[in-house]
């Protein structure tokens, strides 16, 4: 694909674990265009963050990670760390849940910013990369920068915390920019603004951005693409109009059917998916989703369904029976 | 709604103490965590208490059980003075007034099996006849919140996280109360799962009378869930009203900004509908801004309002009444919009 920053394929992500080998990803394939903005929605375990922590280069040892995951046409898999080091925080750039716990607590704001600029850009004086971090803080909305970046983390509120999160990534003007789950540790109020920061900072530097969360709305608000997951492989894509208002897989149409919406003015009753995700040390044979799927039919525990473009809409669904699916809620 | 209350609160005030000093641990300040907060809750009915972290919303669930001591104020349960209660009539009153908390992980002893921790309550309350009869009504119990009453000898660990929580609603229901506070109870749940114990909730309130007191930050859930909702700020209620009212004809500045800041899962509604972003963060609890305490952030005070008028919203502290909007609201300029 031309202009795509990111390309993965099969990519399978397993854990050593004592009762076996967890298997966390299991043949995912998706790639970023330029300067477009994916969303990742799936629940707890489905494999969104951990299918980016590999792109990253960030997981533990433990992980036995194949497939095929190129930036800009280069392999990553298999590449020694020092030169993925060079691309991390350089050119790809990664924006965490918790910024209390990503923030080193006995450096200030500044140097953390600057120490990152100095990472990929050596040749730098001091004096101009503290101006730099200065420059970032004001850009994502923080007031008295200059008197910020000489501040501790504990001095910055959640919200401001997060703010110097992203200046941090967008300092070395990055082309690949993964938000993990950057809004759910702060209150409504605060995510608002945020993600209008996050917006900024993709104008500012043109970067592609992956948003990782388990929050529809956040989603619905910003992504051009969405991709979602369930038990580690994608379950549906297509361009957020799509999945949202036609989906082709019962998972996303249980997803939507079981929030309740701001918008929703009856009382109608929720529909929850029933049982819960599966264990990713036995997953289900055929269809993952076939144990908790309204419609499962015996071809569902026989053969695991593929990714593959719906005739007569824009859209990839992972399920053997997308056509007979019309955009319907389950009941 | 109409009837009795059967839990009247009244100008509840709770502040904590901030101590300071190397040895000698010496009062230097005070949170105020609940300020002059008044409402009553009917039999049969919810009661949404939304707002943010730090407005006070679970300080007021435990002060109503005693869990934390109130400052001032009063609650009445059935007519009765709960703040007055000595120990042992205050533990009789817990067998009306239950609570199920946020976190399923940190809220059941690991070492216990579920169903001994729904028995609990019925052995410290001397409930119920002998073993058997307890074993009956914790069986009883776990099916009711649609777990399998065979898993009664395992352990919380062996749960996922939406069992765990039923598992806490079974343990609040064991002794028939008549009201639960409910703080964040489906917060730490996935929205699939999250679903199932919403729906278990509404089916218990019309199967055994219970009223909730539904506290959480989440507004898509308190909708759907709530007949009246209140909204705090910084340990202020700013709004209450009935559900429609509220959602619809929101009138606080705070509320509207909060509504419109809620993401809703429709990408055309969700790019297209107005937008109030508030800019700054919550002022510190221990020193509120004087009069209005949603002043420094509100997009009313800084973009409408006239040097004399914000001088209001300065020096006087705006009552909690309607404002012509049809419900109470805790602003001098309070006007109805529509944010959805």
């Amino acid at each position: 694909m031309a202009g795509s920053v990111l390309e993965v394929e099969n990519l399978h992500v397993t854990f050593a674990s004592p009762d076996g080998p967890v298997k966390a990803v299991r043949g995912l394939d998706f790639s970023i265009g330029d300067g477009e903005s994916l969303g990742i929605v799936g629940e707890s375990g489905s494999g969104k963050s951990v299918s980016m922590l590999a792109v990253m280069g960030l997981l533990p040892r433990n992980a036995t990670i194949t497939g095929s995951i190129r930036f800009r046409g280069q392999e990553l898999l298999g590449r020694p760390e020092a030169e993925l080091r060079k691309l991390r925080g350089g050119k790809m750039a990664m924006i965490f849940q918790d910024p209390m716990t990503s923030l080193n607590p006995v450096l200030t704001v500044g140097f953390q910013i600057a120490e990152a600029i100095e990472a990929h850009r050596p040749d730098t004086d001091r004096k101009g990369r503290l101006a730099r971090a200065a420059e970032l803080l004001d850009l994502v909305g923080i007031p008295n920068a200059t008197t910020r970046v000489r501040q501790y983390p504990h001095e910055f509120s959640g919200g401001m915390r997060q703010r110097a999160m992203i200046a941090m990534a967008i300092a070395n003007d990055p082309d690949l920019l993964v938000a993990d789950e950057p809004t759910t540790a702060l209150d409504v109020t605060i995510q608002a603004q945020i993600m209008a920061v996050l917006e900024r900072a993709q104008e500012a530097t043109g970067a592609a951005i992956v948003l990782i969360t388990h929050d529809l709305g956040v989603v619905a608000g910003t992504a051009d693409r969405v991709m979602v997951m369930y038990a580690g492989r994608a379950a549906e894509t297509g361009t957020i109009y799509d999945v949202f208002g036609h989906s082709r897989h019962p998972y996303t149409l249980g997803l939507l059917a079981s929030l309740p919406r701001l918008d929703d003015t009856g009382r109608e009753r929720l529909v929850p998916i029933p049982g819960s995700p599966p264990s990713m040390v036995h997953p289900p044979p055929g269809c993952a989703f076939n144990p908790r799927c309204p419609y499962a039919r015996a071809l569902c525990k026989a053969e695991m369904p593929v990714l593959r473009p719906i005739e007569g809409t824009g859209q990839c669904s992972a399920c053997h029976f997308a056509e007979d699916l019309n955009g319907a809620r389950p009941t | 709604m109409t009837g009795q209350a059967v839990l009247e609160v009244r100008n509840l005030v709770k502040h904590f103490p901030i101590t300071g000093g190397d040895i000698i641990r010496r009062r230097v300040g005070e949170v105020h965590a609940v300020c002059d907060v008044s409402f009553d809750l009917f039999p049969r009915s919810t009661l949404g208490l939304v707002g943010e972290s730090g407005s006070g919303k679970s300080t007021i669930g435990r002060c109503l059980l005693r869990l934390h001591e109130p400052t001032a104020g009063s609650v009445r349960f059935e007519g009765r003075d709960v703040l007055a209660m000595k120990p042992k009539e205050m533990r009789r009153l817990r067998r009306e007034l239950q609570i199920v908390f946020q976190d399923p992980y940190a809220s059941l002893d690991p070492r216990m099996t579920v169903g001994a921790i729904v028995a609990e309550p019925l052995r410290v309350h001397r409930s119920g006849n002998g073993d058997g009869e307890v074993n009956d009504r914790v069986r009883e119990l776990l099916r009711l919140v649609g777990l399998n009453p065979e898993h009664g000898n395992r352990y919380p660990h062996e749960f996922s996280g939406g069992q765990r929580q039923r598992v806490g609603i079974a343990r609040a229901l064991a002794l028939d109360p008549t009201v639960i506070v409910l703080d964040e109870p489906v917060s730490a749940l996935d929205v699939s799962i999250q679903a199932g114990v919403v729906n278990l909730l509404e089916e218990l309130q019309d199967r055994l009378d219970l009223a909730y007191l539904f506290i959480a930050h989440d507004l898509s859930v308190v909708r759907h869930i709530s007949d009246q909702v209140a909204v705090m700020y910084l340990g202020r209620m700013v709004e209450i009203g009935s559900r429609d009212d509220v959602f619809t004809h929101p009138s606080h500045p705070y509320t509207q900004a909060l509504m419109s800041a809620v993401p809703v899962p429709d990408p055309v509604r969700e790019r297209e509908r107005p937008r109030v972003v508030l800019t700054g963060d919550l002022p510190s609890p221990s020193d509120p801004p004087s009069g209005c305490r949603f002043r420094t952030r509100c997009p009313k005070f800084a973009g409408q309002l006239s040097e004399g008028e914000q001088q209001r919203c300065i020096d006087e502290v705006p009552a909690l009444v309607d404002h012509g909007t049809g419900h109470p609201a805790a602003c001098h300029y309070a006007q109805a919009l529509t944010v959805l």
